[in-house]
């Protein structure tokens, strides 16, 4: 480790042991994407389980938001090294959607507008830590952040809490997904600091 | 979409820097050898690890603003009044000092040439340091595929790579528009205000010719400029964008 000339730091508050090594903390919330940020009107939005399953299920928007929802507090971690505490939001718990489908496989590639895809393991999908969110600190999701619907997958990095998500295709193989495939982790633990390729 | 493979884990490596430069009063470019750099693709970026006496690392991105045939890694760094890592870099760090370097990383927004054109290249602020890898890379390689630009600063005195930019301007595969949104010069005779859909339109390629688009700078430019292609007719699967900052202010 070298030390680098003239650089003290700023050894925050006690919040920083909340961070996972390389994090820093940040109070807005930055906005990455690939591309434009689609616009899909609700009236033409579904979302839908779909591949090795039992039986595919596809929800409206309607349907969709008739499904038991849960409120609760999570944190995020942006692989670009932003952290941001205490976030706040409101969907469906992935547990209910892919409880309606009966997966046969131990994959997803999760698709949206825009033609963005992210893969996880289904089981990092189960047991409470997944949800398809709508609203963010009490109001609809703007666009700008993956509305109308996001994934949220906060023990992973953020790019796999994939924004305008339509939905999860479950697979035998684990398949790269968009960041996947250009270095990025194929897991992405932040705690284990798994940002590229190899970490 | 192809599969870009990066052998390896990415190593901490040191950098050394050989030359720091004001582009503006709050923009400074850094130029850093780094032995055994493995070489990047214009556009990508790099992580950037600071080191205190007692251990304490802060690390940040920042997009490499130099082309891969320059010899030197360039960082072009904005001072954020409240940041930790950026006054650091603007303000103190100077030629002959050390810092740790881990990339390059990223391979979509990213343009080389067979990735083809007509190229647009769209940058609010600083977001111009990936595109002016992009157009260095463009004319080290003497690529013949057109290229517009369209560059959003403040003021004359905000705009990055001025000089650069002029001496682009003349060459004949580049087109580039400048508009100063806040303070012009009195002789000003580009735009003067921010980006919107007439001031597209006037300098895009048309839709029709299925122009490659690259949009960089602060989220709400490139809300409003990718938004603005796409409602002009613009394929959404042409353009890339980055973006950087939370609530920033836009140029």
């Amino acid at each position: 480790m070298a030390v680098t000339r003239g650089f003290q730091g700023r050894r925050s508050t006690a919040e920083s042991s909340q961070l996972p090594p390389g994090q820093y903390l940040t109070r807005d919330f930055p906005v990455l994407s690939a591309g434009p940020t689609p616009y899909t009107p609700l009236e033409s939005w579904d979302f839908t389980v779909r591949g090795a399953v039992d039986t595919p299920v596809t929800w409206s928007w309607e349907e969709f938001r008739s499904l038991p929802a849960e409120s609760f507090t999570v944190d995020i971690h942006c692989v670009t090294k932003w952290s941001k505490l205490d976030t706040s939001w409101r969907g469906v718990s992935v547990d209910a959607l892919l409880g309606a489908a009966s997966p046969r496989a131990e994959y997803v590639t999760a698709f949206c507008d825009g033609g963005y895809t992210t893969n996880l393991p289904v089981a990092d999908l189960r047991g409470g830590q997944a949800w398809v969110v709508f609203e963010y600190d009490g109001n609809p999701l703007p666009p700008v952040h993956g509305g109308p619907a996001r994934l949220l997958v906060p023990h992973l990095y953020f790019w796999k809490s994939a924004k305008w998500v339509r939905g999860l295709e479950i697979r035998a193989d684990d398949e790269p997904g968009f960041w996947e495939m250009y270095g990025y982790h194929n897991y992405g633990d932040p705690w284990r600091e798994q940002r590229y390729q190899g970490d | 979409m192809a599969r870009t493979a990066i052998p390896g884990r990415l190593t901490w490596q040191q950098a050394t820097v050989v030359e720091t430069r004001f582009d503006t009063p709050q923009v400074k470019s850094i130029a850093l050898t780094v032995p055994g750099w493995s070489g990047h693709r214009a556009g990508q970026h790099v992580d950037v690890r600071l080191t205190a006496p007692d251990g304490y690392q802060a690390e940040r991105s920042y997009s490499i603003a130099s082309a891969p045939e320059d010899g030197y890694v360039v960082l072009s760094v904005e001072r954020l009044d409240d940041g930790e890592v950026s006054p650091f870099l603007v303000d103190e760090l100077r030629t002959g000092d050390e810092l740790e370097l881990r990339g390059p990383v990223g391979g979509y927004f990213v343009w080389d040439e067979p990735l083809g054109g007509p190229l647009f290249l769209v940058a609010g602020g600083s977001g111009l340091a990936p595109l002016r890898a992009m157009m260095r890379h463009h004319r080290a390689t003497r690529s013949e595929v057109p290229v517009r630009a369209l560059c959003s600063a403040r003021s004359l005195e905000a705009l990055l790579y001025r000089e650069e930019l002029m001496e682009l301007a003349a060459c004949d595969p580049f087109d580039i528009s400048i508009t100063l949104t806040r303070v012009q010069p009195s002789a000003w005779r580009g735009y003067r205000r921010r980006i919107d859909s007439d001031l597209l339109a006037e300098v895009a390629w048309p839709p029709a010719d299925r122009s490659l688009t690259y949009i960089c700078g602060p989220t709400a430019f490139v809300e409003t400029a990718a938004a603005g292609l796409v409602g002009l007719g613009h394929d959404p699967a042409r353009i890339r964008t980055e973006r950087f900052g939370g609530t920033g202010v836009q140029p």
